[in-house]
């Protein structure tokens, strides 16, 4: 274990950008089959609130259906954040294609509300559809997903189970998606979320919810589901990282690659950094430079910049530290930089060759 | 320090702490809530006045700041604060299984609560109903409030996936489990076994029988007993959950929005600005967290990248080049971040509002906090360069 794959790196001024840390082993080299890359059929993404889960998830989705895949991206949060990523209207409880990918691919996707799943699963199994609207005249919908949560979870996460396993004989895979993204609960949540057969097991010794979670349980093999986690490099999503993977691993559930998101390029080397630290840039060789250009080197400008460059250069070691503990899980580490002007539909894709160049995917 | 943008009303931080009696931060997660709360609540303290915070999910470091290192669910002072002003702090974490088993006990005998406290049902509600952690908070809240000990209590609300979802929780709980669906469920436990077909209706037969194949036989029993604990300890839980709603709404109550200079954060913080307007509920101000600026804005994004790539096609001053990178960095991060503010001023112009620039580490001791409440306080610093 410890493999760390490629760290994000350089801007598009430095070549070998995204490609992995050199004299790192590589899947097929050592044999180990849990390092990735991920050719799972299941990714579950999960982070900490405003780590920027789902552009990943996103990304990730996109990176999967290169080369002529079909992948789908769900969402279960009824928050419809895939739609806004991908700027479409929002997604109704039905697949659509929301993306095309290079080479031919093609991302669907799907928001699953339980509410919806519920009465489906209700006309699948006892062809019950029209009692199910009854019962939600009476709350009883209301109650079982929303009240009991394990029941929820079992719905959402067997509605997932169910687009992972469909046939579709058209298709020279013999199934409808070659792989499924979920953009799950956050990591605070996710092990609960995902460990449904112990949270039923409580509430439903037996019975068909019961069966339902079993055969989830199934999904979330190794072989056949990895979870991956976004992370920023700051304490409390690091922490959380770090607990999640815990959490996770005690669960028995299997752990995929963690994704640094946001990262900062360093753009001092060391001993400047140390310098810019202390506010100790020199200053008189920073005027001369600007000077050059022919901007005027005002003391007021020299001063902002060095200020600039030391809150630069703190930031970098914060992140430093942070990527160390990041590094300490043993797990492999992807990373996409920081977008100064924001995420938008170009991100998904820049992202998506990213976790590619880093061979988080084949 | 950076400017307040022109023509936006300045959040008054210091008038908010000198004169209210609780104070809510609200906001959606990761935006830094857990940390201005308690950085409100320190400064406060160290205004004079006697501060309770109640924290829901504290990073680490921060909780040990606090003296927070145990989740005992009870206030403990935090050692360290200035008092020559004649203020105290104590600081909670909230520990929402323990508050919930609390009310509990103090409802019921002893063999009821122990039924109740016992039975998967509550256990799963009171440990994950996506609601209990906001009504628990509250109730502690109202708890804190009642015993008058304090007269400033701080509120940081649970990570929740929606900002709204704290206002609406509450109701939620209290409506479940005061609402119809417990009433048509409890007629088993009253009625006991095979008397229950004959009570039901028969359309209520077919919706038990339809909960029975969904989710078992055991499964139902096991809830029918939850609710008539339930229901025989506390009939009015809905008039509770109003009770404490109606605190937030009372004068000397005050909502502190708080967001991060991204998209989502301030499309959350819009629409919650919105509806505490149309629930009445008193908003102070919005506290903008993490904001970046620079003091060189007149040199742009485009005219400092030119001069770093003329710079380094000449192969001269690199360290030059480089800090005119990191400069166009973060006027782009500034200027996008305006942008957004922008966004949400124009549509809530008579909103106060006050950014806190971002801070290179995180807080994890007093220092820190003080220096995110001169921060809010827009005060000026000694040490502090920009």
């Amino acid at each position: 274990m410890g493999v760390t794959r490629a760290r994000w790196r350089g801007s598009a001024r430095r070549p070998g950008y995204g490609r992995p840390v050199s004299g790192e082993r590589s899947a097929a080299e050592d044999g180990d089959d849990a390092d990735g890359p991920w050719e799972r059929r299941l990714h579950i993404v999960t982070g900490k609130g405003g780590t920027g889960k789902t552009t990943v998830a996103g990304a990730l989705a996109v990176a999967l259906a290169t080369g002529g895949r079909r992948v789908l991206l769900t969402e279960v949060e009824g928050r419809q954040q895939i739609a806004q990523l991908f700027d479409t209207p929002p997604l109704p409880y039905q697949e659509r294609k929301v993306a095309s990918a290079p080479g031919g691919g093609e991302v669907f996707a799907l928001a699953i509300d339980a509410d919806e799943a519920l009465l489906e699963y209700l006309e699948m199994f006892y062809n019950l559809r029209r009692a199910g609207r009854a019962l939600g005249r009476i709350g009883a919908v209301d109650f079982a997903t929303t009240v009991a949560p394990g029941v929820r979870d079992v719905l959402l996460t067997g509605k997932v189970k169910e687009a992972v396993n469909r046939p579709d004989g058209t298709r020279p895979s013999g199934m409808a998606y070659d792989a499924v993204v979920l953009d799950a609960p956050p990591t605070g949540r996710i092990a609960r979320f995902l460990g449904v057969t112990a949270e039923v097991a409580g509430l439903a010794r037996m019975g068909p919810i019961r069966a339902q979670a079993d055969s989830v349980m199934a999904v979330l093999r190794p072989e056949r589901a990895a979870v991956h986690l976004v992370t920023l490099l700051e304490e409390m999503p690091v922490q959380e990282t770090v607990d999640g993977v815990a959490e996770l691993s005690a669960a028995g559930l299997p752990l995929g690659g963690v994704i640094v998101n946001m990262a900062r390029l360093p753009m001092l080397r060391a001993k400047e950094s140390r310098l810019a630290r202390r506010g100790e840039l020199d200053r008189e060789e920073i005027a001369a430079g600007i000077k050059e250009t022919g901007v005027e080197p005002t003391s007021e400008l020299v001063e902002a910049l060095v200020w600039e460059a030391a809150q630069h250069a703190d930031r970098v070691a914060l992140e430093a530290g942070q990527r160390a503990e990041i590094m300490a899980l043993g797990r492999p580490v992807y990373e996409v930089p920081l977008m100064a002007d924001g995420v938008d539909l170009g991100t998904v894709y820049r992202f998506a060759e990213l976790l590619r160049a880093q061979q988080m995917v084949g | 320090m950076r400017p307040h943008p022109v023509g936006v009303p300045l959040f008054d931080v210091d008038e908010m702490l000198d004169t209210e009696r609780i104070i809510v931060c609200c906001g959606s997660g990761g935006v830094g809530k857990t940390t201005t709360a308690a950085a409100l609540a320190l400064r406060a303290a160290e205004r004079g006045r006697i501060v309770v915070v109640l924290t829901i999910d504290p990073a680490r470091r921060l909780a040990q700041s606090l003296g927070l290192t145990a989740l005992d669910n009870t206030p403990c002072e935090v050692a360290g604060i200035d008092d020559s002003a004649g203020g105290s702090l104590d600081a909670m974490m909230l520990d929402m299984k323990r508050t919930f088993d609390e009310i509990v006990l103090a409802h019921s005998s002893p063999e009821r609560a122990r039924a109740l406290l016992d039975n998967p049902f509550y256990q799963s509600l009171s440990s994950s109903f996506s609601g209990t952690q906001e009504y628990m908070a509250m109730e502690k809240l109202g708890q804190l409030d009642a015993t008058g000990e304090w007269d400033l209590i701080v509120v940081d609300t649970p990570p929740t996936r929606s900002a709204l979802d704290f206002l609406d929780a509450p109701t939620r709980l209290g409506t479940f489990l005061d609402g119809r669906l417990l009433r048509v469920l409890l007629v088993p436990a009253k009625a006991g076994g095979r008397a229950y077909a004959k009570i039901v209706g028969a359309g209520l037969g077919m919706f038990t029988k339809v909960l029975t194949k969904v989710l078992g036989a055991q499964l139902l029993t096991d809830l029918s007993q939850f609710v008539a604990a339930l229901e025989t300890m506390f009939g009015g839980f809905r008039a509770r959950a109003e009770q404490t709603y109606r605190l937030l709404g009372e004068q000397g109550t005050s909502f502190v929005v708080v967001a991060a200079p991204e998209a989502a954060a301030l499309r959350e913080a819009s629409y919650f600005v919105d509806r505490l307007d149309a629930d009445g509920m008193p908003l102070a101000g919005l506290v903008v967290n993490r904001t970046h600026h620079s003091n060189a804005s007149t040199l742009t994004v485009e005219r400092s990248l030119a001069a770093a790539e003329n710079l380094d096609e000449h192969r001269e001053h690199p360290l030059a080049a480089a800090v005119l990178r990191i400069h166009a960095e973060r006027v782009r991060l500034a200027s996008r971040e305006a942008r957004l503010r922008e966004r949400f001023t124009s549509a809530h112009p008579d909103t106060p509002l006050v950014e806190v620039e971002a801070l290179a580490e995180d807080v994890h001791d007093l220092e820190g906090l003080r220096e995110i409440g001169d921060a809010l306080a827009r005060v000026e610093r000694l040490d502090q360069a920009g």
